[in-house]
């Protein structure tokens, strides 16, 4: 056994490892000089911890969207981000408007509905047809050249929305029910956070157990398995597809409602950096698989929250903040070290990644 | 075949040696036909995530070219525009692009203080000086900038006084002692921040954090936590509409910054910045050029802006293209001549010795004088403080809460 | 399905298509503020030229999809297609006089409506007018359709040409003005922001001319130049070359300033894109973070000849060696932990290194170092024998020398050992490392020479500028190169310089309409991929593939799950 294991080590793992080591080796140290340093208390490392969570939340979601595209169709979809864009963008007019009314004060519940609805049913339809247009007819093409479609149809997408919405920054109006915290076992929390991370759990656990418990999720697993015997069993493949982009785009446009709750504004570039974002996320958790791109969601958005505090302000570096996004990218380069195919990814390993 | 490449390189650097550039000590005289337009070009950001402060600023100019009448010694005024980018080769190829186009007379630009940088000599190379409504880096217009910035201007005013500005409020009127700064890598954000700390210090206060965050950021509570750990007084923002007001917003909700008072530069001296840090914004102080000065031409700008574009403006440098361009058009009226077919000539040295000849210019930005470097806002910076209906109504407070002169 | 439905079907379906493009083209603000411009000064706009085309394209796209046999059939379903393309604006203005829609669509003004109908947008005559075009565009449409292919050819190339002129007119203009005689022809042709009738007309005679010679003449040209011997071909072709450079080397004189500085930009992204094309196209390593060796060869050579910083006070010449080489060192050093990584694992991960190095740069961290968000100026300029390279149109010849330099090397390298270890690895991994090719030498050869010449590109590119910022170097250039490489043809060398021409150039000429370059740029990667990818110029190998299916239909097909 040991042998065997012996025998597999070239000296790229050395190296390779040496830099992980290293690379771990600043962290420890950025990090114990950090604690040591005590400038931090208890209380700010949970604060953190909170707003890492808030955050990852809704990179989840949007992952989960690109990883789902991925497990069938195993190609990059660039423009998931204006897909996450579309939803909460239109459904802007709609808070607007109710809020111009007082709807949204009266009835704040029923006005979330209408903005989720809108705000899905805008996206929704944008993945569909983001689907049918530019990605169905290079079904079998080399992989490179539908990467290139979804670039072409981000920046389309993008520019179609400015060019219908304007370019100037939309804020979302304040839902007062959703302001203010709680105190949940000492632990001082804002209500958007509690309802962020919750609202994205649920809707985790209710697309996996759609992907895992119903007829049509088999049909989509089997379909990201192999799509000529899928279509041999008679499963409707480009049914299947369809039906995932959908569902991404329904989760994206959910995650924009979120996530304009929560930041509150809105315009034609913010899709952008969440999808790389949620991008990096998907293969942090192992691209193609559901559970590990909340995983990789979740670590990234604690990442960029804990990370610069602990790793780099011990060391005396100046405005850590500024490096969170280096950070993220280096621990994801480390995780992909250790675990060239993500934290969960394993099925993918060789053959078809 | 190898040796005709190394032929044909030779050949190719024999031509480029021969080749002379085009220097001429005399810029040249623009002749506009009649019926020709008299050509104006504006060079400002309108792609990518800066582009409501460059659309901003475009309509500043077209709605002053409609005040001035649309036509200038009976000849019609037009205006095309270039894509800078925010950033210099964006820069370079905008203002290469105006450069060969032998009628524009004169450039609105740059937004971005990158894209200045190699821009601005490139325009001056071709003989068209270049009026910028939002460069506020003081590199531009240092004494020891060089010649080839001989043609640029600016209304919009110094980093370096404003930041100053800024740091002698927080000391001297509210006695702070104790102060952050924050900015988003920007070349404008990170100047006044550093400008403020510097004098911030001098004055004989304590810095407790120079942090900064990235363009496109949201989550700012991290940031934020990490600043709260300094128990600074104030936070000094001087960013712009988005990240400000994520960070506006979200101070409030981050414990240990609730009662610690903000400032914001005038990047983020706008309607829509109201609307992007909605009541989080009351309390909060601006630097921004003197209102006062402003009188009813600025309420007049926001009404025919209203009429015309169907929307309050979206940026806070508007004002200052409108001057921009006010001065640009009123240097032209005065050095054309008119000749009696109806054509009109432009030398192009008299238009930029004009435009640097500016004096006591009633624009809406306040009284405008040009120095030998380029520098022609009005150095009257105030301090304004933002009140509950302010944010409300959306409009910017219009009397200074302190002023330093 | 009855058949009166299969009549109308086509028709009406190409027609909603047809709607919503013009919908999306009036409501994003092209027509009102192409409609600045004219096409044919005081005769047609160009916002309503865009909307003629879409409307006779969309009725002659009918028509050819229509399987019926008439022609009558046929042409019938042009009209329709276009009219109820053109009843969708009809829509738009009386929904849009009765509701405010400004108040979500900020383009949909009055100023949109008045120019959809003629000015006529408060009277029931405006509907009318709007249908009327359409009908026109498909009679037009359907006229082109049922006129001999030659004719319509013809026909359709002359109006294009006018369409291009009115379009580049601020660009040909300069080039004519500087002419001294030739600014005659200038304002023979131009006349206030379009061209003259008399110009337009001439334009349309003179290409319509040349067509029609072409048309039959062309094949006997053709069949002529078959005749010749081996030995005479190849003279042509030498004689074709030696013109081409002839060209290249003088074309910035003729050009003038923006042209050139056009080309130096479309020279910079050749250059990238040839390094890029190694990494990508020959390995097949997905590189997304192709910007990070761009950033370093432009800040190694800044921090070696600025004085700003105050480090060191080289010459261009001499840090650009530096350049290169640390360019090269971190090609590997980045190469390294990626070596395990495959497909879209490695892309993030190089998507990583990429803005890693962008934050860096930025960082207030490295700021004494690297410039921070203030940057780096005054970089020193190259000269040789005391002459400054300054100007684009001097910078240009420079960067033709690298380009021939880099193509050079990109050609040696392809059909070397190297090159096609590298392709056999592009193919599967597996079976090349079985096959005796050392994976980790082959893909850190890869990593280290693109990173090479894009290290060098960068360096040029300071040199260019004369400054750096960090806000050059993001995400998009690289997004940017990996586009040009495969819009160009992958793994092709000519596909790149045509790649870097058509995704760098032409946006680069059409700033004018810079509002929604981006807009149209992204359509276009679209329309481009969905309509040939193999790209404008592929490389042999590649088209094989991608036809694989109609050459080798008969055989018995093997999965090609990817």
């Amino acid at each position: 056994m040991f042998q065997r294991w012996k025998d597999s080590i070239t000296p790229t793992d050395i190296v390779m490892w040496m830099i992980g080591g290293s690379m771990l080796l600043m962290i420890v140290w950025g990090s114990v000089a950090t604690l040591v340093e005590g400038k931090y208390t208890g209380r700010h490392w949970v604060d953190f911890v909170i707003f890492g969570l808030a955050q990852g939340s809704i990179y989840a979601l949007i992952a989960t969207g690109y990883t789902m595209v991925y497990g069938v169709l195993r190609m990059i979809n660039f423009a998931h981000g204006e897909v996450f864009m579309s939803g909460p963008f239109t459904a802007y007019y709609a808070a607007a408007a109710m809020y111009r009314t007082d709807f949204l004060d009266n009835h704040p519940f029923m006005a979330l509905m209408v903005i989720f609805l809108v705000a899905m049913s805008v996206s929704t339809t944008i993945a569909f047809f983001l689907e049918k247009v530019a990605y169905r007819p290079l079904r079998g093409a080399p992989r490179l050249i539908p990467l290139i479609t979804a670039i072409g149809a981000s920046f389309f997408l993008q520019y179609l929305f400015r060019g219908l919405y304007g370019s100037g920054v939309q804020a979302y109006p304040v839902i007062k029910v959703l302001e203010g915290q709680w105190m949940i076992f000492g632990i001082r929390i804002l209500k958007f956070q509690v309802v962020v991370i919750l609202a994205a759990i649920l809707l985790m656990v209710g697309l996996y157990s759609f992907i895992m418990l119903t007829r049509v999720g088999k049909a989509i697993r089997a379909v990201s398995e192999d799509k000529e015997a899928s279509a041999l069993m008679g499963i409707n493949v480009d049914g299947m597809i369809s039906t995932t982009f959908v569902i991404g785009g329904m989760a994206a446009g959910a995650a924009g409602v979120l996530y304009a709750l929560m930041f509150k504004q809105v315009h034609f570039f913010m899709g952008f950096i969440p999808g790389i974002k949620a991008f990096t996320a998907a293969v942090l958790g192992g691209i193609g698989n559901i559970p590990g791109a909340m995983l990789g969601g979740i670590f990234l958005g604690l990442i960029e929250s804990v990370g610069p505090s602990l790793f780099l302000d011990g060391l005396g570096i100046p405005a850590p903040y500024q490096l969170k996004d280096a950070i993220a990218f280096t621990m994801l380069v480390l995780v992909l070290i250790f675990r060239p195919t993500g934290i969960m990814g394993e099925r993918l390993a060789v053959k078809k990644a | 075949m190898r040796r005709l490449l190394t032929i044909l390189l030779v050949f190719g650097i024999i031509i480029g040696l021969t080749a002379m550039p085009a220097v001429a000590a005399d810029k040249g005289v623009v002749k506009i036909r009649k019926g020709e337009p008299v050509h104006i070009a504006y060079w400002f950001v309108i792609s990518g995530a800066n582009t409501s402060l460059g659309m901003d600023t475009v309509r500043g100019c077209e709605i002053a070219i409609d005040d001035f009448g649309g036509k200038l010694k009976g000849h019609p005024v037009k205006l095309s525009g270039q894509d800078e980018m925010c950033n210099p080769e964006g820069g370079q190829a905008a203002s290469s692009k105006i450069a060969s186009d032998p009628s524009i007379l004169a450039a609105i630009g740059s937004n971005c203080s990158s894209a200045a940088t190699p821009g601005a000599p490139i325009l001056w190379g071709a003989g068209i000086p270049t009026v910028s409504p939002s460069n506020t880096s003081p590199t531009l217009t240092a004494a020891d900038r060089g010649e080839e910035f001989n043609g640029y201007l600016r209304t919009a005013h110094n980093d370096t006084i404003q930041g100053a500005v800024g740091a002698q409020f927080a000391f001297n009127k509210l006695k702070i002692k104790r102060a952050a700064t924050v900015h988003d890598g920007s070349v404008y954000a990170e100047q006044l921040a550093n400008v403020f700390a510097k004098t911030f210090k001098e004055l004989g206060g304590t810095i407790t954090a120079q942090e900064a965050v990235n363009a496109g950021d949201t989550d700012m509570r991290p940031v934020l936590t990490s600043i709260s750990t300094g128990k600074p007084e104030l936070l000094y923002l001087p960013i712009f509409i988005a990240e400000g007001g994520f960070i506006t917003r979200q101070s409030k909700e981050v414990a240990g910054m609730e009662k610690v008072k903000l400032m914001g530069a005038d990047g983020i001296f706008s309607p829509d910045f109201y609307k992007a840090a909605g009541e989080a914004a009351v309390g909060m102080y601006h630097t921004s050029p003197d209102f006062t000065a402003f009188g009813s031409g600025y309420k007049k700008f926001l009404t025919a802006h209203k009429d015309r574009y169907g929307m309050a403006p979206e940026a806070p440098f508007h004002a200052h293209s409108y001057d921009a361009t006010m001065l640009i058009l009123n240097a032209i009226d005065k050095v054309a001549v008119q000749h009696d077919d109806g054509s009109l000539t432009v030398d192009r040295m008299k238009l930029r010795d004009q435009l640097y000849a500016t004096k006591d210019f009633k624009g809406l930005t306040g009284t405008l004088n040009c120095n030998e470097n380029g520098d022609c806002a009005d150095p009257r910076i105030a301090v304004y403080e933002t009140n509950i209906d302010n944010v409300k109504k959306g409009l910017m407070p219009t009397t200074p809460f302190w002023k330093p002169y | 399905m009855t058949h009166a439905r299969s009549i109308w079907n086509n028709g009406v379906k190409t027609g909603i298509i047809g709607g919503v493009a013009v919908l999306i083209i009036s409501l994003v603000g092209m027509v009102v503020s192409f409609n600045r411009r004219d096409i044919i000064f005081e005769f047609i706009a160009m916002g309503h030229t865009l909307l003629l085309m879409t409307g006779i394209l969309i009725g002659y796209t009918a028509a050819k999809k229509t399987t019926a046999t008439t022609t009558m059939v046929k042409c019938f379903n042009a009209v329709v297609a276009s009219l109820v393309t053109f009843s969708f604006l009809a829509l738009l203005v009386i929904i849009g006089n009765a509701v405010n829609l400004r108040a979500i669509l900020v383009n949909a003004s009055p100023m949109l409506y008045k120019a959809l109908t003629l000015g006529h947008h408060d009277s029931a005559a405006g509907i009318f007018i709007i249908l009327g075009i359409g009908l026109l565009c498909g009679i037009c449409a359907a006229v082109l359709y049922s006129v001999p292919t030659a004719v319509r050819r013809i026909t359709i190339t002359a109006l294009c040409s006018v369409v291009i002129a009115g379009v580049l007119q601020d660009l040909l203009r300069p080039v004519l003005l500087a002419w001294g005689p030739m600014s005659v022809i200038s304002d023979f042709l131009f006349a206030g922001n379009g061209l003259t009738a008399a110009g337009a007309l001439t334009v349309i005679l003179v290409i319509a001319g040349i067509m029609t010679v072409w048309n039959f003449k062309g094949d006997d040209v053709k069949e002529n130049y078959q005749h010749f011997s081996g030995g005479t071909q190849r003279g042509i072709k030498i004689g074709a070359f030696v013109l081409l450079a002839c060209v290249l080397l003088i074309l910035p004189q003729i050009v003038g300033l923006f042209l050139s500085e056009v080309l130096t930009i479309v020279g910079l992204y050749v250059l990238l894109g040839l390094g890029l094309n190694i990494v990508v196209g020959y390995a097949g390593l997905l590189d997304l973070g192709y910007v990070a060796f761009f950033a370093i060869g432009s800040y190694v050579t800044a921090i070696l000849t600025s004085p700003e910083l105050g480090f060191f006070a080289l010459n261009f010449w001499q840090a650009l060696p530096f350049a290169v080489l640390v360019g090269i060192c971190f090609g590997v050093l980045l190469g390294i932990p990626v070596l395990k990584m495959r497909g879209d694992y490695l892309a993030i991960a190089t998507l990583g290194f990429g803005e890693i190095i962008r934050i860096l740069v930025l960082s207030d961290a490295l700021r004494p170092w690297l410039g921070g968000a203030q940057g780096i100026n005054k970089i020193g300029k190259p000269s040789l024998m005391g002459y400054e390279f300054s100007q684009p149109q001097e910078i240009y010849y420079f960067i033709l020398a690298g380009c021939l330099l880099v193509v050079f090397i990109s050609m040696r390298l392809k059909d070397s050992r190297l090159g096609r270890a590298w392709m056999a690895m592009r193919e599967d991994e597996d079976v090349a490392q079985a096959m005796g090719i050392n994976l980790v030498a082959t893909k850190l050869l890869a990593f280290a020479s693109g990173a090479g010449f894009s290290a060098l590109s960068g360096a040029i590119f300071s040199a260019k500028i004369g400054s750096v910022y960090p806000h050059s170097f993001s995400v998009f250039i690289s997004i940017n190169i990996i586009c040009l490489i495969i819009v160009g043809g992958m793994g092709s060398i000519p596909g790149v310089i045509v790649g870097a021409a058509a995704l760098v150039g032409l946006p680069e000429l059409l700033r004018e309409f810079a509002d929604y370059r981006m807009f149209v740029y992204g359509a276009a990667l679209v329309a481009m991929m969905l309509l040939r990818p193999e790209g404008l110029w592929p490389d042999v190998r590649h088209k094989m593939e991608l036809h694989k299916d109609e050459s080798v239909a008969e055989e018995p097909q093997v999965s090609t799950a990817t």
